[in-house]
């Protein structure tokens, strides 16, 4: 119990920011960034030490009861803890960079208050220890969430605000409802390895089904499952970094994370597949993954191709965890966290386009290349990385998504995935073309940031890209080593097939 | 058990000297015997949760000559609601009516009087007992709406003296029927008198238990018997509209509580169906007049029509054996809406105040220019919604539990629409406030809040937050409201 408070501890550490933040005048930037950065630095060492122990077998839980048969728990698991890292590391480089993009705009006080609430949600998600916790962070993540992407507060975002609001919050609805029926049956919601619900006799086969419908349903459309994924372009109405977060870290990552939960420790792998039902979510993936780079293609927003990008990328997650067996696990764990760090760093220059030339449509991005030499860089390296490129992070996703498929004897799957990275190329490399082979043009559409040196733009909002970007190389090449997100995914999928017979 | 005396008659006191004093010294005492009821509060709270309930002869005269006051779990959680919200809304009303062109020097005998009523009538262990306090909330009530002396408001309090003199009167009928059968009126002799009930009576009863039911749906504002609230509590000044919404409609459900857990739960049964058709419509048709509302105050004062549904709908699942969950949902969500709509409303009146009209289309960037009041507003929202953390929540999962585990399964959906509605209102009126106005030099010419006007946000923040807290306050609830409704 008395290590239970290093969990709630990494809560607070960016809750009590948060809490500090929103009553801040706007023109304490210093306090303000400091705060920020420090409750990130601390965020991260708290991190460190967990990592160090449940590699050495620990377990970490705290609980605090809500009320009958109600409770609040948080655990850190090998799973919890590679979103988590994920969460904090992508924080901090999203925090600096949202510094320096919102140099001088408006309600950064309520803005930076918000974001961290968003990490906070992100961090208890990622460690709830049953589905009602889980719950509980994932319509906590919806509602920091709103003032974000509302933040430009135009009548013209307005639209896409109202979007988000009804997709989440019916989400939220239906979801409760699942959880509801679940908790009300069982009388506890505990995430388990293996699947609570395998040993539990009270529902019948549909009603298994029918909940899993339900539970994935409501995740699905925070990850964007088509055809629950309409909000996802829609909330593209956010600033830059916001969308970065969204993408990378939060939300849809959020509810990937939940897809990966409710298969492996609510229902229980080995259920879900003698249910018959890893067969229609992988079906439901590969749609969405085809569907999104198909859409991503016939977008000229910048932001919007990457968005539909992220349609397709995050079911790969999804695809993973249908796959029944270990490698496929792993292939969905891994790609959990590169194709965070690959869309952070997307999403990083396109605000950067868009923030220092007023760019934001491809046709306008000729020879941009050499106007914004290291995001181009990084936006390339990045790019590559999501067709599944060698070297890059990307490769060894696909590599063991499309291993997990033939052990899974579901070779249709592999064919997908050369489709989708088809497809990926066909709407990445038109840009790459246009920014590093095509004339610069006379004039940008507005330069906002002059041209210093090799500084083509503001440092805070070149050195997130480019340290994202490197990763991105980085964890290809050091994919093996025993401290990669590669090596930690087989870790978790070691310990959630342990009881299986493979 | 000075606590007792000192809750019921130092409101009444203070009121009464209230009246007479100088405008300048009615604050400062009004504010001394706020807070005397609060510690008094919390001294019979703790007196509860450590020796368990216990029963007060007045005068030490007990039933069936004397009057006796209970004080169990349930009485003293609402009694501790009470006390802090009437505390922060005096404290708010106080900065408001240093901004009014008039002084309104009725408001705080009014204060007074309505707050000797409501701690008497969570004590009161009679049926006539109960039939006095809720008269005196009622008139009390009625006057602080008429308190602006507005046409509008005049006749909205005209309307809702109507409604709760109808409704006391049902009530006063069934008391005297009871009385007439089984000459006592108290709830405790009473409850083992119609434990058995022959035929012929069994049918009296039956009416009597109808009149006092319908006469309470009046008071508490069940729709379709809601045709008063809106105006009234909208109309108000902001401070009585959040005791109103918060504390007064409360009070009437209360009693309906009280008889149906303690006297007639199993007879009561009968009107399961109805109940839950009037709930759920309620729920529904409330919500949808609060989305469509102009104005602010309407929007939040339909919302606790929506709300009070919840209640009713929650009441039917006591006779079943959903009990636990039910009591839950039932005590969480008296607190948690009184809480969270006592600053909505707070906050509510600092918008309104500011953009000097109080329509929904006016607060067009009011998230930049009352940050803190609009968070508050959004923070009751979430718990008005049910969205985790906060109290609303809370007190939803119980519902839904009692709600499925007795296998009411169309009733869940209403629950779950009724949620998603008030998502919809309430995010209709944020939407608008997060959306800067179209041209950028009205805004800077429209002020910000004054320094009172934030203080007053802070108040509404601090009844919000409370909201939220309550999230976390679900087992301790469970644990004081157990003791002393066993029996």
């Amino acid at each position: 119990m008395s290590n239970g408070l290093w969990l709630v501890s990494l809560l607070l550490t960016s809750l009590i920011p948060a809490g500090i933040i929103f009553v801040l005048p706007e023109r304490q930037v210093a306090l303000r960034t400091t705060l920020n950065i420090f409750a990130a630095i601390s965020k991260l060492a708290i991190i460190g030490m967990l990592l160090l122990e449940v590699e050495n077998g620990a377990t970490f839980r705290f609980s605090y009861t809500l009320g009958p048969s109600l409770e609040f728990a948080l655990k850190a698991d090998a799973l919890a803890l590679l979103f988590v890292t994920l969460s904090a590391i992508l924080w901090l480089f999203t925090t600096i960079y949202a510094i320096g993009y919102l140099e001088q705009g408006h309600h950064r006080s309520r803005f930076f208050g918000f974001f961290s609430l968003c990490v906070t949600a992100t961090v208890g998600i990622a460690m709830a220890a049953n589905l009602a916790t889980f719950f509980i962070f994932y319509e906590l993540l919806t509602l920091a969430t709103y003032p974000l992407v509302a933040h430009k507060g135009k009548a013209s975002t307005l639209q896409g605000v109202k979007t988000y609001l009804t997709y989440t919050l019916c989400a939220g609805a239906v979801f409760l409802l699942g959880l509801m029926w679940l908790q009300t049956a069982t009388g506890h919601s505990e995430f388990t390895q293996g699947g609570f619900l395998a040993a539990n006799g009270e529902f019948t086969n549909w009603q298994l089904q029918l909940l899993f419908a339900l539970l994935i349903g409501a995740v699905g459309v925070k990850m964007a499952l088509v055809p629950l994924h309409g909000w996802l372009p829609k909330a593209m109405v956010a600033p830059a970094p916001v969308s970065a977060l969204l993408h990378a870290v939060a939300v849809v990552k959020a509810g990937a994370f939940g897809i990966v939960r409710i298969v492996y420790e609510v229902f229980g792998i080995e259920l879900s597949y003698s249910l018959g039902l890893l067969l229609p979510l992988a079906l439901i993936a590969s749609f969405t993954i085809l569907w999104g780079s198909y859409r991503a293609l016939f977008q000229d927003g910048l932001k919007k191709r990457l968005a539909f990008s992220t349609v397709s990328q995050a079911s790969y997650i999804a695809l993973g965890t249908a796959l029944f067996g270990p490698i496929g696990t792993i292939g969905g764990l891994v790609h959990l966290v590169h194709q965070g760090v690959m869309k952070i760093t997307l999403f990083f220059c396109a605000g950067n386009y868009a923030n220092t030339l007023d760019v934001h449509n491809i046709s306008q991005m000729n020879g941009i290349g050499r106007r914004m030499p290291i995001t181009s860089l990084a936006f390339s390296i990045a790019a590559l990385g999501m067709m599944g490129a060698p070297l890059t992070a990307g490769y060894i996703s696909k590599e063991w998504l499309s291993e997990g498929a033939y052990a899974a004897n579901m070779d249709w799957v592999s064919t997908v995935l050369w489709i989708s990275s088809g497809l990926n190329a066909a709407y990445f490399l038109p840009i790459l073309w246009r920014a590093w082979c095509k004339p610069e043009p006379s004039t940008w559409p507005q330069e906002r940031i002059p041209r210093r040196g090799i500084k083509e733009s503001y440092w805070l909002l070149l050195g997130p890209p480019a340290i994202t970007a490197f990763l991105t190389v980085l964890l290809a090449i050091y994919a093996d080593s025993s401290w990669s997100p590669l090596a930690w995914a087989k870790l978790i999928a070691e310990r959630e097939y342990s009881n299986l017979p493979l | 058990m000075n606590s007792i005396a000192i809750i019921i008659l130092a409101p009444m006191l203070w009121g009464a000297i209230a009246l007479a004093l100088p405008p300048r010294l009615k604050f400062p005492l009004v504010f001394a015997g706020l807070l005397l009821g609060c510690f008094s509060a919390i001294q019979l709270m703790l007196l509860v949760s450590t020796e368990g309930a216990f029963t007060y002869a007045v005068g030490s005269w007990s039933a069936p000559l004397g009057i006796d006051l209970k004080v169990d779990g349930l009485a003293v959680s609402m009694l501790l609601l009470t006390q802090i919200i009437s505390l922060i809304a005096a404290l708010y009303a106080q900065l408001y009516l240093k901004q009014q062109p008039r002084q309104l020097a009725y408001f705080w005998p009014l204060l007074g009087f309505l707050l000797c009523g409501l701690n008497a009538l969570f004590l009161s262990a009679d049926l006539f007992n109960l039939y006095v306090t809720l008269e005196v909330v009622g008139l009390a009530a009625v006057s602080l709406v008429a308190l602006t002396g507005k046409r509008a408001n005049i006749n909205a309090a005209l309307r809702y003296l109507i409604a709760t003199l109808l409704g006391s009167g049902l009530y006063l009928l069934g008391t005297g029927l009871i009385y007439g059968l089984y000459g006592t009126v108290s709830i405790e002799l009473l409850a083992e008198l119609i434990e058995n009930p022959d035929q012929p009576a069994l049918l009296y009863l039956k009416i009597t238990i109808g009149l006092i039911i319908v006469g309470l749906m009046f008071k508490a504002a069940l729709w379709p018997l809601h045709y008063w609230l809106p105006p009234a509590h909208g109309g108000a000044m902001p401070a009585v509209s959040a005791l109103l919404s918060a504390l007064v409609v409360k009070a009437a459900f209360y009693i309906v509580l009280r008889l149906w857990l303690e006297l007639f739960g199993s007879l009561a049964a009968l009107a399961t169906p109805l109940l839950f058709g009037l709930g759920a419509a309620a729920i529904l048709l409330g919500s949808w007049r609060a989305i469509q509302a102009d104005e602010l105050k309407r929007v939040v004062a339909y919302s606790t029509v929506a709300q009070v549904g919840y209640l009713f709908l929650a009441l039917p699942l006591l006779s079943t054996v959903a009990q636990p969950p039910a009591l839950q949902a039932i005590s969480m969500q008296m607190i948690a809406h009184g809480t969270a709509k006592a600053a909505m409303f707070m906050a509510a009146g600092i918008l309104v105040l500011v953009s000097a009209g109080g329509k929904i289309a006016q607060l067009q960037g009011s998230a930049s220019r009352q940050p803190l009041a609009m968070f508050a507003f959004a923070l009751a929202g979430v718990s008005l919604i049910g969205l985790p953390p906060s109290g609303g929540f809370i007190a939803k999962w119980y519902l839904l539990t009692a709600l499925i585990e007795s296998g009411f399964w169309p009733l869940v959906a209403v629950v779950l629409a009724g949620g998603l509605m008030a998502a919809w209102y309430v995010f209709r009126v944020i939407n608008i406030a997060f959306t800067d106005s179209p041209d950028e030099a009205s805004d800077n010419t429209l002020i910000t809040t004054n320094k009172p006007q934030q203080t007053m946000a802070w108040l509404a923040m601090l009844l919000a937050l409370a909201a939220i807290a309550l999230g976390f306050c679900g087992q301790p609830l469970a644990d004081l409201i157990a003791t002393g409704a066993a029996s």
